[in-house]
């Protein structure tokens, strides 16, 4: 609990190091905001497109995430039953209704109350219990969600999950600004279509919910949340419900997990078990999380970035390797592109043991844990 | 009147005799006794199977607070070299002669057992030695290497399921009146017996066993005594790991075909096991195994989408009435 101190971060004489290292982690934070900003004009390819977008998506469900983990000390293993219930909520209802921004706000806010409801059963029933406990709780709640998005078929689409059309203003084929000769107006070189709005739809919530998170995280709450991490009886016998509040947070992140589903549904035109709801989306924001530093925000935008980039491009690196050593054993086995998994797994284990405050957090500094 | 009523239950055995009720409104939901007795032998051998798994992490967890989100890769583990060993035995497997049958299984089940003791102490001085009392550092180190572990399974084993030969002296099905019991079944449930008695044996009588129990009451009193825990704790380790997989080797026997998902599939119900039994205790964790194994097969004839949710609602409803569990051997 007291070990604070012996975190590299908190001694004073490195703090003229940690003004510095404040400043890397603002400026990478920024140059990473500004390339999502212009996203749709820096990299007009689709395939980076899809990157940026699931970075957005990503740094919104990662920084929820942050919130219970990082700043309140709550292990969930829950997010993705959340982010999957906003995307299942968009999705069935764009499904039934036919594209329609009443559909996205009509099955969003179903996603929604039903992640409140659940959320705050589930906090209210084990959030008073150890904190090992509550991780348990939360894994077997996700588990058999994901059992039953894949075997309640008639409504979700099962195994196969279920693709569905979105509002005509996002398609390629729908101009936002006609220019002189009736096509869409070119900017840079890129044409101002339905494609630009689709991703500037994802980006503005993005940043929006993000936003919120960053006044959340800065309030009064914010404070009681760390100091319940730091020390749950001094907070309680402060006078501060721990019950409630951690119960309160649970039920926020979770909210806005939904709302990233929502936006992951609307982009993608497809929810399905594999991309909101599997076991390897909750690895992912666990690592990211970790990588990027629990307990600041800013660790969150880069651990998501550093994430999302490594699972794109990472793996054509790899297929390259494994190209190259094909002819001495086992080394191909070890640098295949499948394989890229353990290495992360392995990067993972020594983080938590070396640098547990994850990048921003040691550059800071500041943040992660006792 | 409900004082009265709770005080009569807890005199018939008290939460003991939950697996009974379970048992008789199933009897009264299925109606045909000859499906119901086929169904409830199952119950009982895969609540055995859940019970190797769960006890070790349990008593894990009791003693040393520490709780292993990898101790999965143990049961995937031993699936996976008790296949193996069973397919290199190869005749001796599916031939005639009980006695090679019985070798060649009593080997493979061994094989897994010595190297989930064996791992199990690797396990225990890498990952999680350095984390003691960091519940957050130990959740995420356990989970990383837990997906190092199944990465390691698919590199070794590969992605397509694994068909895991049984002994012919162990296939088929005992059949009295118009009851039929899978042989494997009866076998599983005794092994499981077997073990719970050793444990119990082993808990209850013995020094060590002793020391096991005060230290799952108060660490720091035994060793303010003189005892060195942490020593004891590397064994309640290595037979919780060499336990899991062991019952992951029996899973493997009972499925017949494995995929790499073993681990993570057997890991919710022991998760769930473990909560409903209470931590830190070995007899909560065969009543939580039974009610689980029995609730799982019962549903799954009743009602076949519910079966993963019907454990889900029961650990929910067994929450909300104990918040630690059946039979919890530690508080809080």
């Amino acid at each position: 609990m007291s070990n604070a101190a012996t975190l590299p971060g908190t001694v004073p004489a490195a703090a003229n190091r940690h003004l510095a290292g404040r400043f890397i982690v603002y400026a990478a934070v920024l140059a990473i905001g500004l390339a999502l900003a212009f996203a749709p004009f820096l990299f007009p390819d689709v395939r980076a497109q899809e990157v940026a977008a699931r970075i957005c998506v990503f740094i919104v469900l990662v920084a929820s995430y942050d919130l219970l983990i990082g700043y309140t000390g709550i292990v969930s293993f829950a997010h993705t039953m959340f982010f999957g219930l906003g995307a299942y909520g968009a999705a069935i209802a764009l499904k039934a209704m036919g594209p329609g921004f009443d559909a996205i706000l009509f099955g969003g806010a179903l996603g929604i109350v039903a992640t409140v409801i659940l959320a705050a059963l589930i906090g209210l029933l084990s959030l008073r219990v150890k904190a090992i406990f509550f991780a348990m709780v939360t894994l077997a709640a996700a588990s058999v969600m994901m059992v039953l998005a894949s075997q309640l078929s008639a409504i979700t689409g099962g195994e196969d999950g279920m693709t569905f059309t979105i509002p005509r203003l996002f398609s390629p084929a729908q101009a936002l600004v006609t220019g002189e000769d009736g096509k869409a107006l070119r900017l840079f070189g890129v044409a101002l279509n339905g494609r630009v709005a689709h991703y500037y739809f994802v980006f503005i919530i993005s940043l929006i919910l993000f936003l919120i998170m960053l006044r959340i995280v800065a309030s009064p709450l914010g404070t009681v949340l760390e100091a319940i991490r730091e020390n749950e009886m001094r907070a309680e016998a402060i006078g501060y419900r721990v019950v409630a509040y951690r119960t309160a947070i649970f039920c926020i992140a979770a909210v806005i997990a939904a709302c990233a589903g929502i936006l992951r549904a609307v982009w993608l035109k497809y929810t399905g078990p594999d991309v909101v709801l599997s076991f390897d989306i909750m690895l992912d924001i666990l690592l990211m999380v970790v990588i990027g530093g629990m307990g600041t925000m800013w660790g969150a935008v880069i651990g998501v970035a550093i994430m999302t980039l490594a699972q794109y491009y990472l793996k054509d690196v790899m297929a390259a390797g494994t190209a190259a050593t094909a002819d001495i054993p086992f080394l191909p086995d070890l640098l295949n592109p499948d394989r890229w998994l353990l290495w992360l797994g392995l990067v993972f284990i020594l983080l938590v043991y070396f640098f547990p405050a994850g990048i921003a957090g040691t550059l800071m500094g500041k943040g992660g844990h006792k | 009147m409900m004082k009265t009523l709770s005080a009569k239950f807890e005199r018939f055995g008290g939460v003991m005799l939950l697996p009974v009720i379970l048992a008789l409104i199933a009897l009264v939901l299925i109606g045909r006794p000859s499906t119901w007795v086929t169904l409830t032998v199952a119950g009982l051998a895969m609540g055995m199977m859940i019970f190797l798994m769960a006890s070790g992490l349990s008593l894990i967890f009791g003693l040393m607070d520490v709780l292993n989100f990898g101790h999965s890769a143990f049961v995937s583990f031993g699936a996976f070299i008790a296949a193996s060993v069973l397919a290199w035995f190869g005749v001796w497997v599916s031939g005639g002669n009980a006695i090679l049958n019985i070798a060649a299984l009593m080997a493979a089940i061994a094989a897994a057992t010595a190297f989930g003791a064996l791992a199990g102490w690797a396990f225990e001085h890498v990952i999680v030695k350095p984390v003691y009392k960091d519940h957050l550092r130990q959740i995420l180190i356990t989970m990383g290497a837990l997906i190092v572990a199944d990465e390691l399974i698919l590199m070794i084993w590969g992605g397509a399921p694994i068909p895991v030969p049984r002994p012919a002296v162990l296939t088929g099905s005992i059949v009295i009146g118009d009851v039929s019991i899978e042989i494997y079944r009866i076998f599983a449930f005794a092994l499981g017996l077997c073990v719970y008695i050793a444990m119990h044996f082993a808990l209850n009588r013995t020094r060590i066993g002793l020391l096991i129990r005060a230290g799952v009451e108060n660490r720091e009193m035994v060793e303010a005594l003189g005892f060195r825990i942490d020593r004891l704790f590397i064994a309640v380790f290595m037979a919780g790991s060499a336990l899991a997989a062991m019952g992951g080797a029996m899973w493997a026997g009972y499925q017949s075909l494995i995929t790499t998902a073993i681990g993570a599939e057997m890991m919710i119900l022991v998760f769930i096991v473990v909560i409903i039994g209470g931590l830190g205790s070995v007899e909560g964790s065969l009543l939580g195994a039974i009610l689980v194994g029995l609730m799982a097969n019962y549903v799954a004839f009743l009602f076949p989408k519910m079966s993963l949710a019907s454990n889900m609602i029961l650990m929910m409803a067994i929450l909300l009435w104990r918040p630690f569990g059946l039979k919890p051997a530690v508080k809080g």
